[in-house]
Order: structure tokens, then C-alpha cells, then sequence
């Protein structure tokens, strides 16, 4: 008996090999949005590696924070291209995600049995979110500084748990080196444990339920099987998505290194141009262009409510649609879809029109 | 009640209340001690010839930035610094003549009272005295 049989009798092998055999991916003129959730997945993988790479400079205080990263940014080896395929990967990662969920939104494949495949993506989506307004802040920069304290106080107008939730996130009532230390303990141990746990659940359920096939692609029962094995043809498709984005992240990063800029200054005035990293521009966008007050209430408090609502339908939009994903109703939920995007690019682009800030 | 229900009953409210010695504590922990309330009333902004006319200069008052402007005839007057929109730490515009937040266009005039842009209110205005050489800011009374 050699070393592999031998490891495959312990570990129980021959049960990963059934399923393995039996995986398949269901090929139609949609297929190519499938592989945007294993693009999530593997740039979350380049997260994970250069982010427990990083954290070996790394030093989560008001003193040390910008000088440490301007050590690693100058002195260490590589420290650049780490730090800076640390931060683009981190946009790119948000762009998948959103490609992922929106591609799953108009695909229908939250349909029954796969509801709760959907929640826990959107879960997932938040997550994200939360790791990059976290990771924002550490190089503790005057930017970064300002941009949380716009974020953490707009945080602080939701009605009636917003105050708490502000102190809470800031630990205190203002933005301090404390709030410093706490963002780090959320970015690197609260939200990496909440995604794995979560991503755990995702995957499992990708798998228990096998691949969607969007409403208009169904073939009929009797027609021979349109589909690709898992192993090898799709996973060897995969990686080539995958190469191409490590590519890209090394391009990236070698050509447009990440910028450190000034360090935070509590008693610095705000510099121009101060605005959150593009995924949270539609929002940003929105709330510049409500005006202080509609009716009597406070823009930013319409804004802010309006965003929880959207959320909340977008999140239950499994139990709004029709089941069998026909009919008018169907059709009007793919309207949705499509203003949903059209909002989030225009009011994404508007805010990089230029003119006045 | 047949013991099978009881004992079941028994071993939920038992876990329920272990549960909520745990959750306690590091729900209190989660949430920060009020810091002490700033007592802070009154500070020295600046020395009395650290300002050209014209000039101006954020300091820091109680844990929150304040803004002291030297106005072009040599007068003193002091706001906060925390912008009433979302809290960016105004600036004095070039021209001498408003108050200036950058993150989202806000504009107040030299008295503090917010004139275009998202901020909702005006900026509280200090008292500044002149005392032996520094520039000294006070909290008005009642605010
Ligand atoms: C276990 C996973 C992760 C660890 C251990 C980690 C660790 C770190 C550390 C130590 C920093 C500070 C160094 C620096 O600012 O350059 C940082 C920054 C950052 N992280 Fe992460 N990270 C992880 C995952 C993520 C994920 C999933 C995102 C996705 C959105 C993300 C987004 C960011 C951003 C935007 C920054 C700021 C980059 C900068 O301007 O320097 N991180 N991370
Ligand atoms: S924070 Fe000053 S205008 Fe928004």
C-alpha cells in the first residue's frame, strides 16, 4: 500500500471522490456569469494571504500606524507591492462581489430551493463592505481619517440606535487611536472570522443545490444534458480567470503603486477631495444630492432610511418573485434589477464627473 | 407536567440563562466607558502675534478642534471647527471672507451662520479675550 492509498483510507478520500465525479456546471448562453463568484472567492484568498503578510509590520496605534506602513511602503522588501496588491485587490474583490450578486439577481437564481444561498450572500456583500470602510482607516492618513469620520457619523444619524452604534464603532465620541485599534480588531479578527463562518455556509450550499439554470435557458426534460464537469473543465476555465486577475493585480500595482499621503491630523483642517472609496460613491453620491431638508426631515435621514429599505427588499426579493420566474411578475423584478444597476454605475460615475466637489 | 417536559423546560431556561452570563459582560465590554465630560471652558488658542491679518488656525479645545481667525484689521474671533453637516474640520477660505468645509461644499460666513451647502446649522461662536500676551478662548455662557 503506498503513502496516497494510505492517506485516502484515513481521511476518508473515496467520499470527496464521489462528489467530484458528479459535479457538473450547466452550459448555456449565460455560463459566463458563473465564474464570477470564484473570482470572490480567489481575490478574497489574495486578502487573506497579503492582509496575515502585512499584519507582520503592521501597528495599530495613532503613533505608530502611518510610520509603520511608511516602513513597510520604503524599507521592507516587496513591502509595496504587498501593501499595494492589498489595496487594489481589495477594490477589485468589491467589483466581483458586485458582478456576482447582480448577475445572480438578474439569472433569477435565488429562486426556491436557493433563498437562503442568496441571504447569506448578501451577508457575504456587507462583509466586504465592512472589511474595506475597516481597512480604510489603518495607514491612518488624513483622508482615510476624514472619510470615517463622514462614514461613522452618518452611521450616527440612523433613527433611534444610530448614537450607540457611532460610539460603538468609534469606541468613544470621536475618532481617535482608539478607534484605530478597535477598526483593527474588526478587520482582522472579528470580519475574517464572520466571513469564513458565512462563506462556509455559502459554499456548502453552492454545492448542495448544484448550479441555477436561469428561467429562459431550461431545456426540455427529454433533450440530452447541456453541462461540463466541475473537475477538470470548469475549475481549468476558472484558473484562467484567476491568472488574468493576478495579472492584472501585479500590473496594478507595479504601475499605480497605493498612495500613503499625510498623516492623520486631528486638528488639521479637512483637505479637498475628501471621498470614500468608489463602492461607497453611489451612496455618497445620493446623499450630497438630497437636499438638508425634504419636507420638513432631514435629507441625510431620508437618504439613510431609503438605503435600509432598498437593502431590505433587495434581500427579501427571494420571497417578492414569482417562484417559477414567469409572468409579469417575474418580468417586473428584472426591471428592478436593471434600475438597480443603472442607479448604482450612474450615481458611481457622477461622483468622478469632476466640477464642483 | 410530565417529567420528560420538565426536565426539557429545565434544560432550556438553564442554557438560555448561561447564555445571558456570557452575552453580558462582553456586550458591556463591546461599548466604551463615557469619557470623562470635557470640562474644558476656556484655553489658549494662541500667542497674540503667532497670527498675521488674515490668518487663521485650528486648535484644539476640549478633544475637538476650534477655529481661530485673525480678521485683516487684527481682530480675534474663535468658532468651532466641527462642521454641522458630518464633522470634517472647517477651514478659513483664501479670500478671508467665509468659512470653508471641504467634504461637502459647506459654506458659513465669517459670524459662523451656515450660508450654502449640506450643514444644517451654524457653528458655535466662542468669546476671545486678549490676556497678557495670549489669545484666550472661552466658552460663551450658558452654551
Ligand atoms: C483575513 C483577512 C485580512 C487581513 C489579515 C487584513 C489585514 C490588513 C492590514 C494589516 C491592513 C493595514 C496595512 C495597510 O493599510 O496597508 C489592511 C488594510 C486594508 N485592508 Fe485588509 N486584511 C484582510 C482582508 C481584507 C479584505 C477581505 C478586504 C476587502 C475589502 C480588505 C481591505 C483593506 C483595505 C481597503 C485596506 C487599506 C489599504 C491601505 O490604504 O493601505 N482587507 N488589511
Ligand atoms: S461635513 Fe462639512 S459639509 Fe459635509
Amino acid at each position: 500500500m503506498n503513502l496516497a492509498d494510505w492517506l485516502r483510507e484515513r481521511l476518508g478520500l473515496e467520499a470527496l471522490d464521489h462528489v467530484i465525479e458528479k459535479k457538473r456546471v450547466p452550459v448555456h448562453r449565460h455560463t459566463f456569469w458563473y465564474y464570477w463568484g470564484g473570482m470572490t472567492l480567489f481575490l478574497f484568498g489574495v486578502q487573506v494571504a497579503t492582509g496575515i503578510l502585512l499584519v507582520l509590520y503592521y501597528r495599530p496605534s495613532a503613533d505608530e500606524a502611518y510610520e509603520s506602513v511608511r516602513f513597510l511602503m520604503t524599507q521592507v522588501s516587496f513591502g509595496w507591492l504587498i501593501r499595494s496588491i492589498h489595496s487594489w485587490s481589495a477594490n477589485l474583490l468589491v467589483g466581483a462581489a458586485m458582478i456576482h450578486m447582480f448577475s445572480a439577481f438578474m439569472l433569477k437564481s435565488y429562486r426556491r430551493p436557493r433563498e437562503v444561498t442568496w441571504l447569506t450572500g448578501m451577508g457575504l456583500f456587507v462583509l466586504c463592505l465592512a472589511f474595506g470602510f475597516s481597512g480604510y482607516l489603518l495607514p491612518w492618513n488624513q483622508l482615510a481619517f476624514f472619510a470615517t469620520k463622514v462614514g461613522t457619523d452618518i452611521m450616527g444619524s440612523v433613527p433611534l440606535v444610530g448614537p450607540f452604534l457611532a460610539r460603538l464603532l468609534r469606541g468613544g465620541d470621536q475618532i481617535t487611536g482608539g478607534t484605530l485599534t478597535r477598526f483593527f480588531g474588526f478587520h482582522v479578527a472579528i470580519l475574517p472570522l464572520c466571513m469564513t463562518a458565512l462563506l462556509g455556509i455559502h459554499l456548502f450550499l453552492v454545492q448542495w443545490h448544484g448550479m441555477s439554470v436561469p428561467p429562459g435557458a431550461e431545456q426540455p426534460v427529454a433533450a440530452p444534458k447541456q453541462e461540463m464537469k466541475f473537475v477538470p473543465d470548469f475549475l481549468l476555465r476558472d484558473l484562467v480567470g484567476w491568472l488574468a486577475a493576478l495579472g492584472a493585480l501585479a500590473l496594478l500595482a507595479a504601475l499605480f503603486p497605493w498612495e500613503l499621503g499625510l498623516k492623520a491630523d486631528p486638528y488639521a483642517f479637512a483637505p479637498a477631495g475628501i471621498k470614500p472609496e468608489w463602492y461607497f460613491g453611489y451612496m455618497f453620491q445620493t446623499l450630497r444630492m438630497i437636499p438638508s431638508r425634504v419636507l420638513g426631515i432631514e435629507g441625510e435621514l431620508l437618504g439613510i432610511v431609503g438605503f435600509g429599505l432598498g437593502a431590505l427588499v433587495w434581500a427579501l426579493v427571494p420571497f417578492l418573485d414569482a417562484p417559477d420566474g414567469r409572468g409579469p411578475r417575474a418580468r417586473f423584478w428584472r426591471v428592478v434589477g436593471v434600475l438597480a444597476m443603472l442607479y448604482v454605475v450612474v450615481f458611481t460615475l457622477l461622483v468622478y464627473r469632476g466640477g464642483p466637489s | 407536567m410530565k417529567r420528560r417536559t420538565f426536565l426539557d423546560v429545565f434544560l432550556a431556561a438553564s442554557g438560555a440563562a448561561l447564555a445571558a452570563f456570557v452575552a453580558y459582560p462582553i456586550a458591556r465590554y463591546l461599548v466604551p466607558p463615557k469619557a470623562p465630560e470635557a470640562a474644558t471652558r476656556r484655553v489658549v488658542a494662541a500667542k497674540q502675534d503667532e497670527l498675521a491679518p488674515g490668518g487663521f488656525k485650528i486648535f484644539p479645545f476640549g478633544g475637538e478642534p476650534g477655529i481661530l481667525i485673525r480678521g485683516r484689521n487684527g481682530e480675534y474671533r474663535a468658532l468651532s471647527a466641527v462642521c454641522t453637516h458630518l464633522g470634517c474640520t472647517v477651514q478659513l477660505r483664501p479670500d478671508g471672507q467665509s468659512i470653508w468645509c471641504a467634504c461637502h461644499n459647506g459654506l458659513y460666513d465669517l459670524e459662523g451662520r451656515n450660508v450654502s451647502g449640506p450643514p444644517p446649522r451654524p457653528l458655535e461662536s466662542y468669546v476671545v479675550h486678549v490676556i497678557g500676551g495670549d489669545v484666550v478662548v472661552e466658552k460663551a455662557k450658558g452654551a
